[in-house]
């Protein structure tokens, strides 16, 4: 079975070596795994920008590129919601391409959601030690149900211990552009996440989306918590968490 | 002011913050509890949707059944069409029964069309008798929340502002100040000629209008005075009781974590003869203010609505700011929906674009609204008709254009990760970024690792 990674452009921007976690673990549970060249971003900023075109314009490279594919996956709700719950309403009058999109729609999975729903995976590559609090990001939560497949993943992790911080399934205020369009307000629910995280006492907290853990670190960090790690969901289960 | 500004000062007022903290606990968690009782929530939540859904269908011909039945148990039915409609008709009811005082029970749709200056222009003395909307009469101030009108206000801000305006020795308990308000308004509802009210829902099969309090000032308002004026909006209207029934499961539940308010007044028709009690005459003002343009468009479901304030409650931009910043009479995601559709996209047109789109409000709202979805159409609506600024415009373009072309992507790619790199300094953090304050002024942004994964991921292969 061939899966298709699509790294999203933050990952490939930012953070490589989520990708690299992610595909060493796509890899582990046995899929020949696919990363199309010329993929780019899923279309968000255009499409919660109030512009479409772009965004269907970006759905239908999506559909290309990953056409000879069984199985799209993200390390990302986000991205793998605006292909799974999005796109298929982007062509919602287009009954022909329609088609064509709902199907790829129903073979995209956020990372962890695919690993434990369709992988099934037993064992994780990584280790941890120490105590971890996980952060639920909201399109992976609300859009695709992404809540305890993380948290099961997790618990496979030897010598990690998950400690729930309050108020997880709220937003840490990134909301793509509107976190620079309204930096303040933004700010100030990065800052409740922070105190949420610092309440848990656990030493880092673990997320699946790049624009979440951006947005968290930033605001821990210039609150001068430079303690508290911010770690993708993927670089645990990989082993990948570098330093 | 804009509500961005607004919004910046709301972030630094600290008693406000106060006031929002302790609110936002209190309704998020009984909320969640109370619909832990129903044993299954999302089964009446389609069903509440389903029903709104075929009243919003057929609109006219339940308004119409409902006039008619409301005409046969003496109410007279008065259509308004725009605010000031309202304001007119109710100001010649007003003149009609010589009426020199109104007691009011609280009434969004009044506040839509500021009712209240209306009336005291035309010599009408109003009394706000909801305790929250009282204390906002007192003080000059709009409410800040739909269910919870005065939850920006601290007790202490109370206590000094009833110290100063009933001029009585200051309180601090909250039962001693509700007592101080009851004292205050009794004779206010003894002594007034017309008594105003909202509706919740209007029943078409009975013609009675239906409204849910807690503090019975209710019941008094739509009662004791000889002439009742209940003030609402055409959408309100629900088939039968039956309907009813299953909507008053979920509406005190999802506003303020009630099984059932205190109170459930139903209104049909005028005193009869056998009546104790109830008002001579009955005037039912039904407003339009913008509703019709919705129907039949994308954004038909918000009239589903049912006023329950669930979304602003659970939404996180909402629960850090309060209410006032949304500038108009409605907040929170159902403000940012319903203002810019009555009052004009152009004139709020931040409001749209101000949600992070997390999703929570539409998984609370007992009607089912997709909130988000509707903003991002609101957000669409203003590209469409140039809304937006050229820097932005500009900078969608480029991003349009250089992620569709990959090998350009790629390259612009490798290029911004060394740039940010190379900014942090050797450090893992950038504390500034050239037009970037919006992010940077309150956050690091974490610098990338250098190389792009594309680069990385080549390299591996090769
Ligand atoms: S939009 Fe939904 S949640 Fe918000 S007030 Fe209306 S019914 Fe309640």
């Amino acid at each position: 079975m061939r899966v298709g990674l699509f790294v999203t452009c933050l990952v490939d921007l930012m953070r490589p070596r989520i990708g690299f976690a992610a595909l060493q673990l796509l890899e582990a549970a046995g899929y020949e795994v696919i990363v199309p060249d010329a993929q780019t971003c899923c279309g968000q900023p255009g499409y919660n920008s109030g512009d479409r075109s772009p965004a269907k314009a970006l759905a239908l490279k999506v559909l290309r590129e990953f056409a000879g594919c069984d199985y799209v996956v993200a390390p990302s709700g986000s991205c793998a919601g605006m292909i799974r719950e999005h796109y298929p309403r982007l062509f919602q009058d287009e009954p022909q391409q329609l088609e064509k999109i709902s199907e790829l729609a129903q073979r995209t999975y956020e990372l962890t959601d695919f690993l434990v729903n369709v992988a099934k995976l037993q064992n994780v590559l990584g280790s941890f030690h120490g105590s971890i609090t996980y952060h639920d990001s909201c399109s992976g939560l609300r859009e695709l149900g992404v809540k305890n497949q993380p948290r099961q993943l997790l618990a496979k992790t030897p010598g990690l211990q998950l400690k729930e911080m309050r108020d997880c399934e709220t937003c840490c205020g990134f909301g793509g552009t509107f976190s620079v369009k309204f930096g303040d307000i933004s700010t100030r629910m990065a800052d409740n996440k922070c105190n949420a995280i610092q309440a848990s006492g656990a030493a880092a907290v673990v997320l699946g989306d790049l624009g979440c853990m951006l947005n968290i670190e930033g605001r821990l960090r210039r609150r001068g918590d430079n303690k508290t790690r911010v770690l993708h969901v993927a670089e645990i289960l990989a082993g990948e968490e570098g330093t | 002011m804009h509500f961005k500004a607004r919004a910046g000062e709301k972030l630094r007022d600290t008693r406000l913050q106060q006031a929002l903290a302790k609110a936002q606990g209190k309704f998020v968690h009984t909320r969640a509890e109370a619909i832990l009782e129903l044993e299954n929530f999302e089964a009446y939540r389609d069903a509440a949707a389903s029903i709104r859904d075929r009243v919003i269908r057929d609109l006219d011909l339940y308004l119409e059944q409902f006039e008619k039945n409301a005409s046969a148990r003496g109410a007279v039915v008065h259509w308004a069409e725009t605010a000031q409609d309202v304001n007119r008709i109710v100001c010649e009811i007003a003149e009609l029964h010589g009426v020199r005082k109104a007691v009011k029970s609280k009434s969004m749709v009044s506040e839509e069309c500021a009712l209240n200056e209306a009336l005291e222009a035309a010599g009408v003395e109003v009394v706000e008798t909801d305790l929250g909307e009282y204390i906002l009469q007192l003080a000059h101030e709009p409410p800040s929340h739909i269910v919870a009108p005065v939850v920006h206000k601290t007790k202490d801000e109370v206590s000094d502002l009833f110290e100063q305006k009933h001029k009585k020795p200051r309180k601090t308990g909250i039962p001693e100040l509700c007592r101080e308000a009851r004292e205050v308004l009794r004779p206010h509802f003894l002594s007034a000629d017309m008594g105003i009210s909202g509706a919740n829902f209007l029943i078409a099969e009975t013609g009675s209008t239906l409204i849910v309090t807690n503090e019975g000032n209710g019941r008094l308002v739509t009662t004791m005075p000889r002439v009742h004026v209940a003030i609402t909006g055409i959408e309100k209207v629900v088939p039968t009781l039956e309907d009813i029934a299953t909507l008053l499961r979920l509406l005190p539940r999802s506003a303020t974590g009630q099984a059932i308010t205190n109170y459930v007044s139903i209104n049909t028709g005028i005193k009869s003869r056998d009546d104790s009690d109830g008002p001579e005459h009955f005037h039912i003002v039904l407003v339009d203010a913008g509703r019709t343009k919705l129907l039949g468009g994308v954004m038909q479901s918000m009239l589903r609505c049912i006023r329950c304030g669930a979304c602003m409650n659970h939404c996180p931009v909402y629960q850090n700011i309060g209410g006032h910043a949304y500038g108009w009479v409605y907040p929170g995601p159902m403000g940012s929906v319903l203002t810019p559709v009555y009052a004009g996209l152009e004139n709020a047109l931040d409001l749209p674009n101000a949600s992070t789109f997390c999703g929570e409000c539409a998984v609370v709202c007992p009607v089912k609204i997709p909130l988000p979805d509707l903003m991002r159409n609101l957000r669409e609506q203003q590209t469409e008709q140039g809304l937006r600024s050229w820097q932005e415009r500009l900078a969608l373009k480029i991003w349009a254009w250089t992620a569709l072309h990959p090998g350009i992507y790629a390259a612009l790619s490798r290029i911004a990760a060394r740039i940010l790199k190379g900014m942090a300094g050797g450090g893992k953090l950038l504390h500034y970024l050239p037009g970037g304050h919006g992010w940077t002024d309150g956050r690091d942004l974490p610098a990338p690792e250098g190389r792009t994964f594309r680069e990385l991921y080549r390299e591996r292969r090769r």
